[in-house]
């Protein structure tokens, strides 16, 4: 079948084995950086992703106040309008909402919360994916069938409906003790358990190929353990593949935490994520409060925009067959 | 004699690419009379495929005839509109491709697209059609015609899915058939099987076969003509045997040096030193220059024209200035 | 090919068999279901007669064949919220979930293939261009970021469409629709391109890459030189040969359409089983829970198997193989 549905699936090792040696330092000064220069969108993409991610990491130094803090929320500040319109006011840039949380402060920390829920959600999902991969590839046999069944099966159901089954089963045993910092841990391991099968196959896949070759059967022989020598070829091997995963998942799972947060089942109101943001300020559309929803809105699809760039470039340029 | 039915003069196409333009085709010239065989073999890169494909008009961008003008049966088609290009194409030149298991469209039966081509050429209504198609099948000697026509074409084997291929070549009786290597993908057996249908066909119907392939053997066996082509040019043509038992250019000595005979099991076979030029590295002067063991001055700075010899045309400075009668 | 239809049904029941156990496993041990009757102050002993009554003091194979048995039946025991069974709150919104899923899949597929054929063929047009921007962008925008622009464009400004639920529907024994009624078909609209857009951009740029695959292969270039016109080969050879693993992939997201209505139905207020679901999980409603597992799961694993055997079906290639193999 075609590439655009077999893209998340096992394609092992689409770099030379070779490729162990310091693989990001040979990246910098390959064809991937020529073509990363040479593809002006994809340099655009980046920038604004570095943005995003700077935006995020100071934005305590950025924001006007922090809109976590009541004491510094002011309802006379409430509801006003952009600072371009005839109503704004600074230094509300963005204008902003029913309790006169300024927006733009609000975007910044909020972008805080998605990337980092995204990044940990992507991390997590990594690191199953791959332990599970090394295993069923490795341990072949029963083992391998358990887990890519498995993985089959999850593969058919969408990650959404995943995250919100864990999320359910993980309010249902936590109960009451479910604070906005444990919703945390909760929404990290919902997006890990529904994004890992593309990690583990991809390993898998390049573990299978590995364990057949001869130097695994020499290191055996002459008493060396063959599954560390194995990770030290399989996971400079899959790395490639791994990162285009990641980013490409890393795109997704801001989109599942934002959905989840915008469907209730996310991060509550005191700590708002972008996807909460425009639950939020959704209820105040009708009132013709556009901007309390519309900026979340344009922060979150510009960031997953970015982001899906790069992944797409990254998938071509780490592929020399659609080249 | 009458007028050939494919002519083709100074036959020029290019290939656009990032490093420049790529010349595949450089200003080759022949013709086929009606009924004969004309064999183009060569190497693979040589042109014999870009050949066929100019003359029936498949070049696709970034390709393009750049020059030159090719004529059927006195008609120039190289630079008809698209539109009578394609009637033209499987209704006076059919076209026979290398490989018989990707040649056909899998999730149609192979009736439905004999029976396509036939209607879309010839004005048969869909009955008719049917009934020729099956005599077709039968004529490129398909067993149970009328059952097999309803079969799809995984169901045939390599050998009887390029006789459907010729049945589909030939169903709107074509003046000139291309076949581009139509053996090579086929096991040792089933060649033999399908040149001899090709020749039959040819001369039961008094069709043109441009023959393309790299097999000097097919060639001898099969064609009354033949051209060899080198880097995009055509190094000698001329009557087959001729050209077999006494070729003028070095190349095509070397050529002919390579098949193995019954008879000549003393000698070993000959070889051609080094391997064909890129089309981005053609040398200056001859093209074969730096391959051939005869070559002097001249040939690395001029380009050898075609010249007469006899029945035979060699583009070789050897023979410039020298007299018919001491040639070889 | 019954062998083959046989190992794949039975493989349905393995994958059935196995989300069931977690429907269960949901269903008894996240969370004492006896806490979701009783109140806090019940006395132990009451406690004791409502996990009896219940048969939760049984052993847990029993339990699990019970509740499989049960779910046979479509019995998922009684919504915590809703004091009600959770089949008939089930039952009762399937109709607008289907319709809904149903639209936005020949949306998709309509659109999708006609814009993927369309930059296939014409690839270096500036609308076809166009349509690969558009494809990148329904990528990246969320589902429900769509919804509300939807909302703020066409029913708070230009008040054309309705923002929320089905408008007028028409009961039709138990099932009941929004087709027949001008009010339902315009609450349809926004709800079905919200839903679909995603699998539209799937499918269009699914259908752009195999037509341009297709389009190089070997048969078409035959098809070529045997002077058919371009009409049949791009609409005849080529399409055919496109929409079979177009079709394919697009029936086997139709249950994905299913699982994203959670989140359109949410954003547009639509009385479906996926705002049921989004419900259930913010209120920790574990028996609607697991039965939407469970229906959803049966949604799917149905579709895939009667994708796969109708794939055998069109594809005369696969018959034939399968047919040996049996």
């Amino acid at each position: 079948m075609s590439d655009a549905v077999a893209s998340n699936s096992d394609k092992p090792s689409m770099l030379p084995k070779h490729a162990a040696r310091s693989w990001f330092s040979r990246a910098l000064d390959s064809d991937i950086f020529y073509s990363f220069l040479r593809s002006k969108l994809t340099m655009v993409a980046a920038a604004i992703t570095v943005l995003f991610f700077l935006l995020a990491i100071f934005a305590s130094w950025l924001a006007v106040q922090n809109p976590f803090d009541p004491a510094q929320l002011q309802l006379l500040n409430s509801r006003i309008s952009p600072i371009w319109t005839a109503d704004g006011q600074s230094p509300f840039l963005l204008g902003t909402d029913e309790q006169g949380r300024d927006v733009f402060s609000a975007i910044l920390y909020g972008l805080r919360i998605s990337l980092a829920v995204g990044v940990a959600g992507v991390i997590f999902a990594g690191a199953l994916g791959i332990a599970l991969g090394l295993i069923a590839g490795y341990f072949g046999g029963t083992v391998d069938g358990v887990i890519m069944r498995i993985a089959d099966v999850q593969l058919t159901f969408p990650a959404i409906l995943i995250a919100l089954l864990v999320n359910g089963i993980a309010k249902s045993i936590l109960g009451n003790r479910l604070d906005a910092n444990s919703m945390l841990v909760v929404l990290v391991i919902s997006i890990g358990l529904s994004f890992w099968v593309g990690y583990a196959r991809t390993v898998r896949g390049s573990v299978m190929v590995e364990k057949n070759k001869d130097y695994v059967a020499a290191a055996q022989l002459i008493g060396l353990p063959a599954p560390k020598i194995m990770l030290r070829h399989v996971l400079p091997n899959t790395m490639g593949p791994i990162l285009v995963i990641a980013t490409i998942n890393l795109a997704l799972a801001i989109i599942t935490e934002a959905t989840l947060s915008f469907l209730g089942v996310g991060l509550p109101d005191t700590m708002p994520s972008l996807g909460t943001l425009i639950r939020i300020g959704n209820n105040y559309l009708f009132a013709g409060e556009w901007w309390i929803v519309a900026f979340p809105g344009i922060a979150l699809a510009g960031l997953i925009l970015s982001i899906n760039l790069l992944g797409d470039w990254l998938r071509d340029a780490l592929n020399p067959k659609l080249r | 004699m009458t007028e050939p039915i494919l002519s083709v003069r100074n036959l020029q196409v290019e290939f656009a690419s990032r490093r420049g333009t790529l010349r595949a085709i450089d200003g080759i010239s022949f013709d086929i009379a009606k009924g004969e065989v004309l064999g183009v073999v060569g190497e693979s890169g040589a042109g014999k495929s870009v050949t066929g494909l100019a003359v029936i008009g498949l070049i696709d961008p970034p390709g393009r005839i750049a020059g030159g003008e090719i004529r059927l049966a006195g008609l120039r088609i190289d630079n008809l509109p698209p539109e009578e290009m394609r009637r033209i194409r499987g209704k006076r030149i059919g076209m026979i491709f290398q490989d018989p298991l990707t040649s056909l469209n899998p999730l149609y039966r192979v009736g439905d697209q004999i029976i396509e081509t036939i209607r879309t050429h010839l004005n048969l209504s869909e009955t008719a059609a049917r009934r020729r198609a099956i005599d077709l099948l039968a004529e490129v000697g398909i067993p149970a015609p009328e059952k097999r026509i309803d079969g799809y074409p995984h169901e045939f084997s390599g050998g009887m899915r390029q006789r459907v291929v010729i049945a589909l070549a030939i169903c709107a009786e074509p003046e000139l058939i291309i076949a581009d290597e139509p053996t090579t993908a086929l096991d040792v057996s089933v060649q033999a099987q399908i040149i001899s249908l090709i020749k039959r066909l040819g001369r039961d119907h008094g069709t043109a076969v441009m023959l393309v392939t790299h097999d000097m053997g097919v060639i001898a066996e099969t064609s009354d003509r033949v051209a060899v082509m080198y880097a995009g040019r055509v190094a000698e043509i001329g009557p087959v045997q001729d050209v077999v038992r006494n070729p003028l250019h070095p190349y095509a000595k070397g050529l002919m040096g390579a098949i193995p005979t019954l008879a000549g099991d003393d000698k070993r076979l000959v070889q051609i030193p080094g391997s064909m030029p890129r089309l981005s590295a053609i040398p200056r002067g001859c093209s074969f220059n730096p391959r051939c063991a005869f070559a002097f001055d001249r040939c690395r700075v001029e380009r050898p024209e075609p010249l007469p010899r006899g029945a035979q045309s060699v583009a070789c400075h050897l023979y410039d200035n020298v007299p018919a009668e001491s040639a070889a | 090919m019954l062998a083959f239809t046989l190992r794949r049904a039975l493989q349905a029941i393995g994958v059935m068999f196995a989300v069931g156990i977690i429907a269960f496993s949901m269903f008894r041990f996240a969370g004492d279901p006896v806490n979701q009757i009783v109140s806090i102050d019940t006395p132990a002993a009451e406690r004791e007669a409502v996990r009896k009554s219940l048969g939760l003091d049984d052993p847990v194979p029993v339990q699990f064949v019970r509740y499989f048995g049960n779910a046979a039946q479509f019995k998922f025991g009684v919504s915590y919220q809703f004091r009600q069974p959770v089949s008939a709150l089930l039952m009762e919104r399937m109709p607008a979930t289907l319709e809904l899923a149903i639209c936005a899949t020949v949306f998709a597929m309509v659109l999708g293939i006609l814009m993927g054929v369309y930059s296939a063929l014409r690839r270096d047009t500036l609308l076809a261009k166009l349509f690969q921007a558009v494809s990148l962008i329904g990528i990246s925008l969320p589902t429900f970021l769509i919804g509300i622009l939807l909302i703020y464009l066409f029913a708070v400004t230009l008040g054309w469409l309705p923002s929320f639920g089905r408008g007028e529907v028409v009961k039709l024994g138990w099932w009941t629709t929004g087709l027949l009624t001008l009010s339902g078909l315009k609450a349809l609209i926004m709800p079905s391109i919200t839903l679909g857009l995603f699998q539209m951009t799937l499918i269009m740029r699914l259908v752009r890459a195999e037509m341009l695959e297709v389009l190089r292969t070997d048969y078409i270039r035959f098809a070529r030189a045997r002077g058919l016109t371009t009409r049949a080969i791009h609409f005849g050879h080529a399409l055919k040969n496109t929409l079979i693993p177009v079709i394919t992939m697009a029936g086997l997201q139709f249950g994905s359409v299913i699982a994203f209505s959670i989140i359109t139905e949410t954003v547009f207020q639509w009385p479906g089983m996926g705002i049921l679901f989004v419900q259930a999980v913010q209120n920790v409603d574990i028996p609607i829970m697991a039965a939407y597992l469970l229906m959803v799961s049966l949604i799917f694993v149905t579709i895939n198997l009667v994708v796969d055997i109708l794939y055998t079906v069109v594809d005369p290639r696969l018959r034939s193989t399968i047919g040996r193999a049996a």
